[in-house]
């Protein structure tokens, strides 16, 4: 058996959100008992709804964000609580790349300054040691000499996330949880960010959470992926397979809109109805209102998760009472 | 909203504004540059009415600069000359309150930077109220209805309640939206989307799409779309723009570019998409770095990293010429190729 390097067992996370200044608070269930795992040197994709809880997964896989219930595990251990020392000295081989790199920026440092900054606080090597390491990881993520001496708001916004990207890495971290940390980049860049992450994965054996919505790359990326909507995970297995054969009718539908260039060769399922709601979650499977093959069941029955023969997980009632289709078709 | 505005070899300036009524927006030769350093480089282009132009290119190319500076958005550092008309109005050197009317009005922007838009201290719904106030003059109770009514139109679930929200108590995504739906508020005539639904799954990005698509028939609304994901483009826009260390490189109808790309820069673009089908392989990304802008090469921008590139591209910074109808490509090669073509139409284009 792989090891896994994290596993999340049934993690819950509500926030409390109010109308007004003196209104009612609301829970707003971001993730609702998720259960995830990801094997020491793979990369498992997480996709889905935006506002599904995907982010928030991400924090709470760090120890950023302590569940309300269900347990983190890091190596097999429960995860320290934050702000602690031994949460502290595990921080430090996990990092996180978020979605939005001005904000994961110091506006007044220049970008060697911020990458080289771990290592100064770490007080790895000499100075000039310090500032070859950090010098040679942002050519690594493709930034030359002269981008180096920039401070942010000089530089366009994917030479951003490339600087955030290089200070993630600079530490040589064991897990790396990226939050859309591609989707700012041109596809020329994004293939170099994607070959390096899969070569520094090699020689690093680095695990990645990647939380990403461009199904193209986790295509390329990732061994396995789980698909989230509305606070769980409606479907998870072999990316390259589910991608080919979804079963779950959001991932159906979420496939189906994929923008191709140059015109689509499958048809789009559009999908009608509101968008969920995660203070008021629908009764039954949360995906009803909008889902096109509904049964009168979903309304009020929410569906378990099943393990098909091809071990793909899925929870919907038109999945489980044809187990075998999959398997048919795959 | 047929494809009217190849970008004409002649200088725009000379082509008189009335002889095209549907012309909204007119760049004609903006620079930019930072301290002394220039990172657009000449930019020419002519947005109509209701039409959807894609914006591409390499990051760093300029793709935002170009909007930024012809909003008057950047830092007062910044050396901006070239002229940017809306109709017949000059923007450039707008007085700063009437730059004011104008942006957030007639023409407005979707940032790319969710933090740098969205004020992290006030609640979303008075944001876009203040919009619906200086530009639409609403007050009162007509504010809070109109804002709903525009957070349910770009699929924000719950807006009666997360009218109240802090931007950090919503998603990414969530962000998103409200930033798009603030952009609409103000019924504009011209909407610049950077990147506007970068943060969104693809089932909410597409409605997203429909969405401008449909006020932009419906109003005549003009879109620029600028996004790295050359599969948005090619299904919302009719016009793809190439962008590369600060000029344009190609334009083109949308769908002659992805079939038949003529830049070697767009063939090196579109080679680095991860396939949605068949094996995967290592990613091909284009060669080498962008010049940065201190040190651009003499020639033709593209001319280190090109595979096609001859001794002339060190010498001659290519003009973005007409190479067919509607479509243009600033190439020395592609020049000599379409000599070539003319002069033996049966010799295959072995370039
Ligand atoms: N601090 C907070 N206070 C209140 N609600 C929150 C907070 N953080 C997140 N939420 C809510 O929790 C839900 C899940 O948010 P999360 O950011 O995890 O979604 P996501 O899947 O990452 O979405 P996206 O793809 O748009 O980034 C959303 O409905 C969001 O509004
Ligand atoms: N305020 C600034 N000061 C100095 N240089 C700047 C400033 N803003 C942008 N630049 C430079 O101008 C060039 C163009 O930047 P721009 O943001 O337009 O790129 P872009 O094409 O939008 O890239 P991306 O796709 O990464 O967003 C870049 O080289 C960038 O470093
Ligand atoms: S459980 Fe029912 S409503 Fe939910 S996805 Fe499956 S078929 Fe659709
Ligand atoms: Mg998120
Ligand atoms: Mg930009």
């Amino acid at each position: 058996m792989t090891e896994n390097i994290v596993e999340l067992q049934a993690i819950s996370k509500s926030y409390a959100t109010r109308r007004g200044l003196f209104g009612r608070r609301v829970p707003v269930r971001a993730v609702d008992e998720v259960s995830l795992s990801l094997a020491k040197g793979q990369t498992l994709a997480l996709v889905g709804e935006s506002g599904s809880g995907k982010s928030t997964t991400g924090r709470v896989a760090l120890g950023l964000e302590r569940a309300d219930t269900g347990c983190v595990l890091f190596r097999g251990t429960e995860l320290p609580a934050a702000d602690t020392r031994a949460w502290r000295r595990m921080r430090a081989q996990m990092q996180m790349i978020y979605q939005d790199p001005l904000a994961a920026l110091d506006r007044r440092l220049t970008v060697l300054d911020q990458v080289r900054e771990p290592l100064d606080i770490h007080e790895i090597g000499s100075a000039s040691e310090r500032n070859d390491k950090a010098l040679a990881m942002l050519g690594a993520v493709g930034l030359n000499a002269s981008h180096a001496g920039s401070l942010p708001s000089e530089l366009s916004g994917g030479q951003r996330q490339r600087a955030v990207l290089a200070r993630a890495l600079i530490m040589r971290p064991e897990l790396l949880i990226c939050d859309e940390p591609v989707s700012a980049l041109d596809v020329s860049i994004q293939a170099q960010v994607v070959n390096l992450l899969m070569d520094l994965q090699k020689e690093m054996h680095l695990s990645i959470l990647f939380i990403s919505h461009d199904l193209k790359v986790v295509r390329q990326i990732s061994q396995r992926m789980a698909v989230m909507y509305l606070g769980r995970i409606v479907e998870c297995g072999d990316t390259k397979d589910l991608l080919a054969n979804p079963a779950h009718p959001y991932t159906k539908a979420l496939v189906s809109a994929v923008p191709v260039a140059g015109g689509r060769t499958r048809e789009r399922i559009i999908l009608t109805g509101e968008p969920p709601n995660p203070a008021a979650r629908p009764t039954g499977c949360a995906f009803h209102p909008r889902c096109p093959v509904a049964r009168p069941q979903c309304a009020s029955v929410s569906p378990a998760v099943t393990t098909l023969s091809n071990g793909r997980s899925v929870a919907c009632h038109a999945v489980e009472i044809a187990p075998t289709f999959m398997g048919a078709e795959a | 909203m047929t494809v009217q505005h190849p970008i004409p070899a002649a200088p725009a300036s000379k082509i008189p504004a009335t002889l095209s009524p549907g012309r909204l927006l007119t760049i004609e030769n903006l620079t930019v540059g930072f301290n002394g350093v220039r990172v657009l480089r000449g930019i020419d282009l002519t947005l109509a009415r209701g039409e959807a132009l894609g914006v591409v290119g390499e990051s760093g190319s300029g793709k935002s600069v170009t909007w930024l500076a012809a909003l008057g958005l950047l830092p007062k550092t910044a050396e901006v000359s070239g002229s940017v008309r809306l109709d017949e109005d000059e923007l450039l050197g707008l007085h700063a309150s009437r730059l004011n009317r104008v942006r957030g009005g007639r023409v407005a922007m979707i940032f790319q930077d969710p933090s740098s838009a969205l004020n992290p201290v006030i609640r979303i719904g008075r944001q876009i109220g203040e919009v619906l106030a200086r530009h639409q003059g609403m007050s009162g109770a007509s504010v809070r209805a109109e804002a709903k009514r525009l957070f349910d139109l770009v699929g924000l679930p719950d807006s009666a309640r997360r009218i109240d929200a802090y931007p950090h108590e919503l998603s990414g995504g969530q962000n998103q939206r409200v930033m798009i739906a603030m952009a609409l508020a103000g019924k504009p005539d011209v909407l610049i989307a950077d990147e506007p639904t970068t943060a969104l799954d693809a089932t909410i990005q597409a409605q997203i799409l429909d969405l401008l698509t449909t006020i932009r028939k419906e109003t005549g609304m003009a879109l620029v779309l600028i996004s790295h994901d050359l599969g948005v483009v090619s299904e919302t826009c009719e016009r793809i723009m190439v962008m590369y260390a600060g000029g344009i490189v190609e334009t083109a109808p949308s769908n002659l570019i992805f079939e038949t790309p003529r830049h070697p820069y767009t063939q090196g673009l579109l080679a680095a998409v991860p396939p949605f089908e068949g094996a995967v392989e290592r990613l091909v990304p284009i060669e080498g770095q962008v010049p940065h802008p201190a040190n651009m090469p003499t020639g033709c921008a593209f001319a280190p990293r090109c595979s096609r590139h001859m001794s002339e591209c060190e010498k001659i910074v290519p003009p973005l010429k007409s190479i067919a109808a509607g479509r243009a490509s600033a190439c020395l090669a592609e020049e000599g190729a379409q000599a070539e073509r003319h002069s033996s139409p049966i010799k295959s284009m072995s370039a």
